[in-house]
């Protein structure tokens, strides 16, 4: 048995001075080798999850482990050696060419007064060829498109040399070559590398293309869990998003088109 | 190659300061001349030291508050620092020491009113609050500075106005070797987080996730530059720009990595300082010009053109 490298256990949080909670009973668990997506509508929880498996909440009630450690409970440095994380948003104060920025990924592994290492660069050669980019690392990072700047995050995030890589709605504003060229690589590392991901998304179906395994939350509840096909039910969906779906099957996995017409038995 | 430019700037600076001023010393006195040796040579130096100080102190504090137009002035210390001095002026407080002091307290109570008022939001430091707060403070001790000279006689106006706007002629052994041995450690303190203030860049979320413990960071950074800056303020008064802009250029030349950027920014404003110092002591000789005027004539110019820059990009 593989030693998990993420767990939540029956999660409770509360944001102080909020009346409800903003997760309750949540569970999940991330192994190496596994791409688990976390789904739902705005406001259904899904960054204050993130929060908690780094470490940035503590959970009023449960347990958030990161390797058998609470998540809150390891240094910074420490935990960014294990996880490495690509934020949904952030604004690069200075301007900086896309070396420079995947080199910060390196700062978890240098020591208080020493240099960066060969073996330093070296990391950060293997994340930019293993992100597709290195032909862009002289580049500014303004003058990339979307896609490309989304991969240099990445690229960024792995050259921490992370065991569990986790993303935040890292498709928003891509078109479709970029978002598709996005989870292919994502899903790369995961078989080829044998990360451990978790990937916050609302695209259903982007996720059940991609994920070995589903969390669907709705008003900080988990709805369902576990492998694709058993998590996007037409029933659940729908009720889940308040909108009538059909369902198709693609490669073996279930994807939904939302309907025109709302229906009279709709939820 | 940047380095060696950089280092000889800064060896040429302290030279001119020695070597130039009101009273002719022939260059072949120059190392027996007492002028040289008890007026120039620790003026030179507290000038580096303190435009060093200022210049470190600048950079970080502007990748503290994640804005690069930030001034270590910025966050109330120059309103504390003067409330100070004018106060020992008008209680007559007598001693060499004395205005140094009452300014550097006056420094240290504006850095703590700010400090407290950036926790306001709970444990978080919020460099934004930290921003708003030092003007705040600032404006208030400088209202209470203005109704203490408004109410002192002429000489004692004259001498706080000028304290107000920054000036080396108090240097002596005594100070350098204040400055000397107190300023390591900020500076210390702010070159070990170099890396932390590299990652705060990207917000402070995203440094987190980079290994950067974001709340120990801020602290440190914003009570090491601060201190760096009380020190200076207390010593030579208020000399502005020199914690804006030369952070700039140094920026320009050496990007954004705090741990070269640091040590530069530390060269160029000690450079600059005794530069704008020399300038002080020898354009209206045998009179004196405060030498924040120097630095806010050189400075202003320079910003103009820096924020038209940063605007554009």
């Amino acid at each position: 048995m593989t030693t998990e490298l993420l767990r939540l256990q029956d999660v409770r949080y509360r944001y102080p001075g909020a009346k409800e909670d903003a997760l309750r009973g949540v569970s999940l668990a991330v192994a190496p080798r596994q791409f688990h997506a976390v789904l739902g509508p705005n406001g259904s929880g899904k960054t204050t999850l993130v929060r908690i498996a780094l470490g940035g909440l503590t959970p009023l009630a449960g347990r958030a482990d990161v390797i058998d450690r609470p998540a809150s409970d390891w240094p910074r440095q420490d935990l960014a050696r294990l996880v490495g994380v690509v934020p949904q948003r952030e604004d690069n104060l200075f301007p900086q060419r896309v070396r420079e920025t995947v080199l910060l990924g390196r700062y978890p592994h240098l020591s208080l007064w020493g240099r960066e290492r060969a073996e330093d660069h070296d990391a950060v050669d293997r994340a930019l060829a293993a992100c597709d980019v290195a032909h862009l690392a002289d580049r500014w990072l303004w003058t990339l498109s979307g896609g490309e700047y989304q991969r240099v995050r990445v690229a960024r995030a792995l050259a921490q040399e992370p065991k569990l890589l986790v993303l935040d709605e890292p498709g928003m504003s891509l078109d479709l070559k970029h978002e598709m060229g996005l989870f292919e690589l994502v899903l790369g590392l995961v078989r080829g590398q044998g990360l451990g991901v978790l990937m916050i998304t609302h695209d259903l179906n982007l996720a059940a293309r991609f994920a070995d395994s589903l969390l669907l939350l709705e008003g900080g509840r988990p709805v369902a869990a576990g492998a694709p096909n058993d998590v996007l039910t037409q029933e659940t969906v729908e009720t889940v998003f308040s909108w009538p779906v059909a369902m198709q099957t693609v490669d073996g996995r279930p994807q939904m088109i939302p309907l025109r017409q709302p229906k009279e038995s709709g939820a | 190659m940047k380095w060696t430019l950089l280092v000889t700037v800064a060896v040429l600076a302290l030279l001119l300061s020695v070597v130039l001023g009101p009273a002719a010393v022939p260059l072949s006195e120059l190392l027996r001349s007492d002028i040289v040796w008890n007026l120039r040579a620790p003026r030179a130096l507290l000038a580096f030291l303190v435009g060093g100080s200022l210049g470190v102190a600048g950079a970080s504090l502007q990748a503290l508050v994640r804005n690069p137009l930030a001034d270590p002035f910025l966050l109330g210390l120059s309103g504390g620092a003067g409330l100070g001095a004018v106060l020992a002026i008008a209680l007559h407080l007598s001693g060499p020491w004395a205005l140094p002091i009452a300014a550097f307290i006056g420094a240290l109570a504006a850095l703590g009113l700010v400090y407290r008022l950036g926790l306001i939001g709970g444990a978080s430091l919020d460099p934004r609050i930290l921003l708003l707060g030092g003007v705040a403070i600032g404006a208030f001790a400088a209202a209470i500075t203005t109704a203490i000279v408004s109410l002192a006689d002429a000489a004692e106006l004259r001498n706080a106005f000028l304290w107000l706007w920054g000036g080396l002629s108090g240097a002596s052994w005594d100070s350098v070797l204040l400055v000397a041995l107190y300023a390591p450690i900020p500076l210390a303190v702010l070159l070990a987080a170099s890396r932390p203030l590299d990652l705060l860049a990207l917000g402070e979320e995203s440094a987190s996730y980079l290994g950067a413990d974001v709340e120990r960071v801020k602290r440190r950074v914003y009570l090491a530059a601060s201190l760096l800056t009380a020190a200076a303020v207390a010593v030579s008064g208020v000399i502005g720009f020199v914690g804006l802009v030369v952070p700039h250029i140094a920026r320009l030349t050496w990007g954004h990595r705090h741990r070269s950027l640091l040590p530069a920014a530390f060269l160029g404003g000690g450079a600059l300082l005794a530069f704008a110092d020399t300038l002080a002591r020898t354009v209206v000789a045998p009179r004196e010009l405060p030498v924040g005027v120097v630095t806010a004539l050189i400075g202003v110019p320079v910003f103009a053109v820096l924020l038209r820059r940063w605007t554009i990009a």
